[in-house]
């Protein structure tokens, strides 16, 4: 202890000017509605730091590497290919089946693969959550955004297959960014609340990869929608995923959009992402207790 | 002076065997939601035993400045109360109100990962602690220094010795650059050196105006570090006050250790109408009471009693526990060559149990102790008859810097051999 400092003889070189409000005030919460968007602002830097953590750890030890972002709907699509469009005969109305299945299965692996990584992404982060404070929030949100790296990644093989179909770019190609957006904000809704579930119902774990399955298939991947009686419609199109489908192949391929299925997916998002947020803010204080 | 913290009431229920039921799954909801009216009709009126206080009414103030001491056993609540105040968790009841920005070294290292490189961990763990980039960025180089890591700065922190490990998370979170700082213990690890470098570096950040809160079991450090001291015991505030007098009713009064305690009246002494005891101690062999045991110190336990049964044959049973609760073992006197099964005049005896060093583990101890008639009957017991603290020694720990593991730590004999020079290849 010989280099210990007495605190007897320190003198308090400068006394730091206090606020008259409590920066923080610490005490049971009662509802979860109340939003620190003070505290967003304060970690936004470690938003970006865990988005880059998770991509540059995401493909470490593999053979690989990134071409796994592109191995997953490259190989799907050629398996769908030869299930949906060669032995089923899927009509995908003048889109060469390959193209037309890669373009759903872009936006898909995104979408499955963020909300796996970040419903299972508070669970994996136990050792953070009991000992340091920012806003939870920030680690299913990450999970999520560092997906997007593997979306762009696997988006020139997309353009490869439209040169090689010889199909051509329209002004709707710009609609992209705001689906891209859309699936990122649906993504982000499912994830958070997937991921706060999970840490006291560890069945999440287990049920997600057959729940995301059997979302894939109700959800116009393999087939257009236009195979669902338009009696149904309304009711598929409550699948959010349905007009961000839609909307992609359309985008691509510079048909019309389907404004009405494109903003009762807008719409659900919205509402989903809400009750996300609410449901994960209120079982956000036990995470330390029980995770 | 305006405080800088302000707690008021603050209490911290858990519900006992939280850690079992930590999750559950669907199934076992449904079940029990079923079964939930029957086990509420069978369970009324014991609703309170089931969950447990870790916290309690605490209550004190801390002025802008000031390195704050808290001590007390394991399971006293310190940690619950820096995890409140560091917002980790909630409390039940009360509030705690902050003035300034906090910073954690609850446990250093938090956020790190092993594939990225120490670089790489130090901006991260930087960012997970609250720091800004460019803030990273200014103390990257001192950090480094600090950490004496330039060498392998761009290696994954996988391959880093857990000396090197330690030194890059202490380094990083020590320049945090908040107005209070918690400390949980974290000069537990790390050679002598690094530690004194880490208090060094606490002393520092004390004579820079800041507020700390230090969590700690080592007394010395304590009170070389803390004016005022808060003593916590089963949850509750025990003593605030100055550090010097604190500490020493907290060693004395048997919280954290006993190593002596004498009782003159042979009417009111722990015991029975049979025998009763005069005092209790343990001590180095070769010292006294009060003088430090570490894991290479030879010990003697004496227990001094008055028999007041002429013709009992008496023996003592001794069982030792750690920290955790584990019985590290259960001596008898059944060797003890002159008074072992003879019968016992009335009068004052003296047993004494002899512990050789490089044996015990480093840690708090304490002694079960139980007197035998007849080698069957147990006459009384007496939890917690001595308590006494076992020190590490760095003579025994190589560059391995955690924690040890075992209920003991005996001092083995090894031998290697060099056998053949030729590597047969099969």
């Amino acid at each position: 202890m010989t280099n210990a400092v007495s605190s007897e003889e320190l003198p308090s070189l400068r006394t730091p000017k206090l606020p008259d409000e409590p920066l923080f005030v610490v005490e049971a919460r009662k509802s979860g509605m109340k939003f620190h968007l003070k505290d967003w602002w304060t970690y936004r830097e470690l938003l970006y730091f865990l988005i880059w953590r998770d991509v540059k750890i995401r493909y470490k030890q593999t053979l690989l590497g990134a071409a796994w972002a592109i191995i997953q709907p490259l190989f799907t699509m050629l398996i769908f290919t030869f299930i949906f469009g060669r032995v089923a005969k899927i009509d995908s109305h003048g889109i060469p089946y390959p193209l037309f299945a890669y373009s759903a299965l872009l936006p898909w692996t995104f979408f499955s693969n963020a909300i796996t990584t970040s419903g299972n992404s508070i669970v994996g982060s136990a050792h953070v959550i009991t000992k340091v404070y920012f806003p939870r929030l920030i680690i299913p949100v990450a999970a999520v955004c560092a997906g997007l790296v593997d979306l762009a990644v696997a988006f020139p093989m997309l353009l490869a297959l439209m040169l090689y179909y010889h199909i051509g770019f329209t002004l709707n190609f710009f609609f992209l960014f705001p689906l891209v957006l859309l699936t990122t904000l649906l993504a982000i809704a499912v994830g958070t609340w997937l991921s706060a579930t999970n840490v006291k119902y560890r069945d999440v774990k287990f049920a997600m990869p057959f729940l995301i399955q059997i979302w894939m298939y109700l959800s116009p991947v393999a087939y257009p929608s236009s195979v669902v009686p338009d009696r149904w419609r309304l009711l598929y199109s409550l699948n959010p995923f349905v007009g961000i489908i839609e909307g992609y192949r359309a985008a691509l391929f510079g048909q019309a959009f389907d404004w009405k299925s494109i903003g009762i997916s807008a719409v659900l998002i919205g509402a989903w992402l809400v009750y996300s947020f609410w449901h994960f803010r209120k079982t956000e204080k036990t995470f330390a207790d029980i995770v | 002076m305006k405080p800088i913290i302000r707690v008021t009431n603050v209490g911290k229920q858990y519900r006992i065997g939280a850690r079992q039921e930590a999750y559950t799954n669907l199934r076992e909801v449904v079940t029990a939601s079923l079964s939930a009216p029957f086990k509420r009709l069978r369970r009324r009126g014991r609703r309170d035993a089931e969950t447990v206080w870790a916290l309690k009414n605490v209550s004190f103030e801390v002025r802008p400045g000031e390195v704050i001491g808290i001590i007390g056993r394991n399971g006293a609540g310190k940690s619950t109360l820096l995890k409140i105040l560091s917002r980790i968790t909630e409390p039940t009841t009360g509030r705690a109100e902050l003035y300034g920005r906090i910073g954690s070294l609850l446990e250093v290292g938090t956020g790190f990962h092993p594939e990225l490189t120490g670089r790489e961990n130090i901006f991260l763990n930087g960012a997970v602690l609250g720091m800004k980039r460019s803030e990273i960025a200014r103390k990257f180089d001192e950090i480094v220094a600090f950490a004496e890591i330039d060498q392998v700065l761009d290696t994954p922190v996988k391959h880093y010795s857990s000396g090197m490990y330690m030194r890059l998370a202490f380094a990083v979170a020590a320049h945090l650059e908040p107005e209070i700082l918690l400390v949980d213990e974290v000069l537990a690890v790390g050679d002598a050196e690094f530690q004194a470098k880490c208090l060094g570096k606490m002393g520092a950040v004390a004579s820079e105006g800041r507020t700390v809160l230090f969590v700690s079991h080592n007394m010395a450090a304590v009170q070389s570090l803390c004016r005022r001291v808060i003593w916590l015991e089963r949850g509750e505030v025990a003593e605030e006050g100055q550090a010097v007098s604190v500490v020493q009713n907290y060693l004395g009064k048997g919280s954290a250790s006993a190593t002596e305690k004498v009782w003159d009246d042979p009417h009111t002494a722990p015991g029975d109408d049979k025998v009763r005891l005069h005092r209790v101690r343990v001590r180095p062999v070769t010292g006294s009471a009060s003088d430090p045991i570490n894991i290479r110190t030879p010990i003697v336990m004496e227990f001094d009693y008055w028999n007041f049964e002429p013709g009992a044959r008496l023996n003592l049973s001794l069982h030792l526990y750690n920290e955790q609760g584990i019985t590290v073992f259960n001596a008898l006197p059944l060797r003890e060559p002159v008074w072992h099964g003879k019968p016992f005049p009335t009068g004052l005896f003296r047993s004494s149990c002899y512990v050789p060093g490089d044996l015990l583990n480093n840690g708090l101890h304490s002694v079960l102790l139980l007197v035998v008639k007849d080698q069957g009957t147990v006459i009384f017991s007496l939890n917690d008859a001595l308590v006494f603290n076992v020190r590490d020694s760095i003579e025994r720990r190589g560059d391995w810097h955690g924690k040890w593991e075992g209920a003991v730590r005996p001092d083995l004999k090894w031998k290697t051999e060099y056998l053949d020079a030729e590597v047969t290849t099969p």
